[in-house]
C-alpha cells in the first residue's frame, strides 16, 4: 500500500531502486537476504504458533474459535488434496497447508504500506528492507525447488528408477514400430525434460512475478502526490487481497497436482 | 535476479515448517475432527436406536395391556361361572336339606301315628273289655279271653 515520498528527497528512480534492494551481507552466491530470511521465518512462526496452539488444544468436543479457524483451514486443504490425490501420503496435506498459509502470509505483507516498515527499520539504522518475501525469487524458488525435489523423490519411489526413466523416454509419443520409436525417443526426452523443468520454474516465477509486479505498482502509486494516492492505492489494494489469496491457492493446488501426478503411473 | 544462499536458507525454513506442521499440527486437528465426526455419527445412531426402542416399548406396552384386559375378562368370566356354580350348589344343598327334613318329619309323624295307634289300640281293647264285662254282667275271665282280645286289638 502506498505512502508518500515527501521528505525522502530522492528521485523517483532512486526511490524505486531503494525499495527493491534487499538487506544483504556477503558476496556473490553467499549473499544472504536478511530481510527475506527474517520476514519469512517470522511469518512461518506466526503460522506455526497459531496452528500449534489450535492443535494443542484440539478437542473432539465443542471447538473454540481458534480451533474452528484451524479446522476450516485443515478441512479446506484436505478437500483439495482428496480431490486430486487418491493415494495415501501423510506428507502432502500438511505440506499443502504450510504452503498455502505461508505463501498467503508472505503475500499479505504486500498490503502493508510500502514505506512503513522500511521507515521503522531506518530508525534502527537499517537502510534497506524488503518486507514481502514472495517478491524475492530466492523464496519462491526455495518453495518450488523443494516441491520439485519431492516430485522426483515420489516419482522414483512409486514408479521405480526404471519406470521413471521410461516416462522420460516413451512419453508423450509411444509406438510399436521400433524404428519410429527410436526416432521419437529424443523428441520425448526433450519434451519430458522441458515439462519437468517447467514445473518448478513456472511455480516460482508465477508467484514471484505476480507479487513483484504488485509491489512495484504499490511503489509507483507511492510516487503520486499524497492526495491522489488513495484513488489508485485503494482499488489496487482491494484487488490485491484477491490476488494474494489466489496466488497462495494456485501454488498449493499446483503442488498437490504435481505430487499426485508423481504418484500416478502414466502407462495405466 | 540474484539467486544466492538465501535460497538454501528458505528451503531449510520451509522444510522445518513442513516437518513441524506434519508432526505437530496436522494429526491432532485431523484426529479431533475425525473423533467428532465419529461422535456425531454415534450420537445419531444412538438417537435412531432410542427411537426404535421406544417404538418397540410402545408395542410391548400395548400388547401387555391387551393381555391384561384379556386376563381380567377371563377372571370375571370364571368368577361369574363360579358364582353360578355356588348358587347351584347351594340350591341343591338346600333342596337336599329340605328333603331330609321333610322325610325326618314324615318319619316322626309315622312314629307318632304308630304310637298313638298302639296306645289307642290298648285303650280300645281295655274299653272293649270293660264294655263286654258290662254287657255280660259277669266277670270275664281275662285269661280265658285274653287271646281273643289280643287278636281283636291287632285287627284294629
Amino acid at each position: 500500500m502506498a505512502t508518500g515520498t515527501e521528505g525522502t528527497g530522492a528521485s523517483p528512480t532512486e526511490y524505486i531502486v531503494h525499495h527493491l534492494t534487499n538487506l544483504t551481507s556477503g558476496e556473490g552466491f553467499f549473499t544472504v537476504h536478511w530481510d527475506t530470511m527474517f520476514f519469512s521465518l517470522a511469518l512461518g512462526l506466526v503460522f506455526y504458533m497459531i496452528f500449534r496452539r489450535a492443535a494443542a488444544a484440539a478437542t473432539a468436543g465443542v471447538p473454540g474459535n481458534l480451533q474452528n479457524f484451524a479446522e476450516i483451514m485443515v478441512e479446506f486443504v484436505d478437500t483439495q488434496v482428496k480431490d486430486c490425490f487418491h493415494g495415501r501420503n501423510e506428507l502432502i496435506a500438511p505440506l499443502a497447508l504450510t504452503i498455502f498459509c505461508w505463501v498467503f502470509l508472505w503475500n499479505l505483507m504486500d498490503l502493508v504500506p510500502v514505506d512503513l516498515l522500511p521507515m521503522v527499520a531506518s530508525w534502527f539504522g537499517i537502510h534497506y528492507l524488503r518486507v514481502v518475501p514472495s517478491t524475492d525469487l530466492n523464496s519462491t524458488l526455495a518453495l518450488s525447488l523443494s516441491v520439485f525435489g519431492l516430485i522426483i523423490f515420489y516419482s522414483i519411489k512409486v514408479k521405480g528408477p526404471a519406470g521413471y526413466a521410461k516416462e522420460f523416454l516413451f512419453h508423450p509419443f509411444k509406438t510399436d514400430n521400433l524404428l519410429a520409436q527410436a526416432l521419437l525417443v529424443p523428441v520425448n526426452l526433450i519434451l519430458a525434460f522441458v515439462e519437468t523443468i517447467a514445473k518448478p520454474i513456472s511455480l516460482a516465477l508465477r508467484l514471484f512475478g505476480n507479487l513483484y509486479a504488485g509491489e512495484l505498482i504499490f511503489i509507483l502509486i507511492a510516487l503520486l502526490p499524497w492526495w491522489l494516492q488513495f484513488t489508485l492505492g485503494w482499488p489496487w489494494a482491494v484487488f490485491h487481497i484477491l490476488v494474494i489469496t489466489l496466488q497462495a491457492f494456485i501454488f498449493m493446488v499446483l503442488t498437490i497436482v504435481y505430487l499426485s501426478m508423481a504418484h500416478e503411473d502414466l502407462d495405466h | 535476479m540474484n539467486i544466492n544462499v538465501t535460497l538454501l536458507g528458505q528451503m531449510i525454513t520451509f522444510s522445518l515448517l513442513v516437518y513441524f506442521t506434519m508432526k505437530k499440527v496436522w494429526p491432532p486437528i485431523m484426529q479431533a475432527m475425525q473423533e467428532r465426526q465419529k461422535r456425531i455419527a454415534d450420537g445419531l445412531a444412538a438417537a435412531e436406536r432410542g427411537a426404535h426402542e421406544q417404538e418397540l416399548a410402545a408395542e410391548r406396552a400395548a400388547l401387555t395391556i391387551s393381555e391384561a384386559k384379556q386376563q381380567a375378562a377371563e377372571v370375571i368370566n370364571q368368577a361369574q361361572k363360579r358364582a353360578g356354580e355356588i348358587i347351584e350348589e347351594a340350591k341343591a344343598q338346600a333342596r337336599e336339606e329340605g328333603q331330609r327334613q321333610l322325610s325326618a318329619a314324615q318319619a316322626e309323624i309315622g312314629q307318632e301315628t304308630t304310637r298313638a295307634r298302639e296306645q289307642l289300640r290298648g285303650e280300645v281293647s281295655a274299653l272293649a273289655l270293660a264294655g263286654a264285662e258290662k254287657v255280660l254282667g259277669r266277670e270275664i275271665d281275662a285269661k280265658a279271653h285274653g287271646e281273643l282280645l289280643k287278636s281283636l286289638a291287632a285287627e284294629l
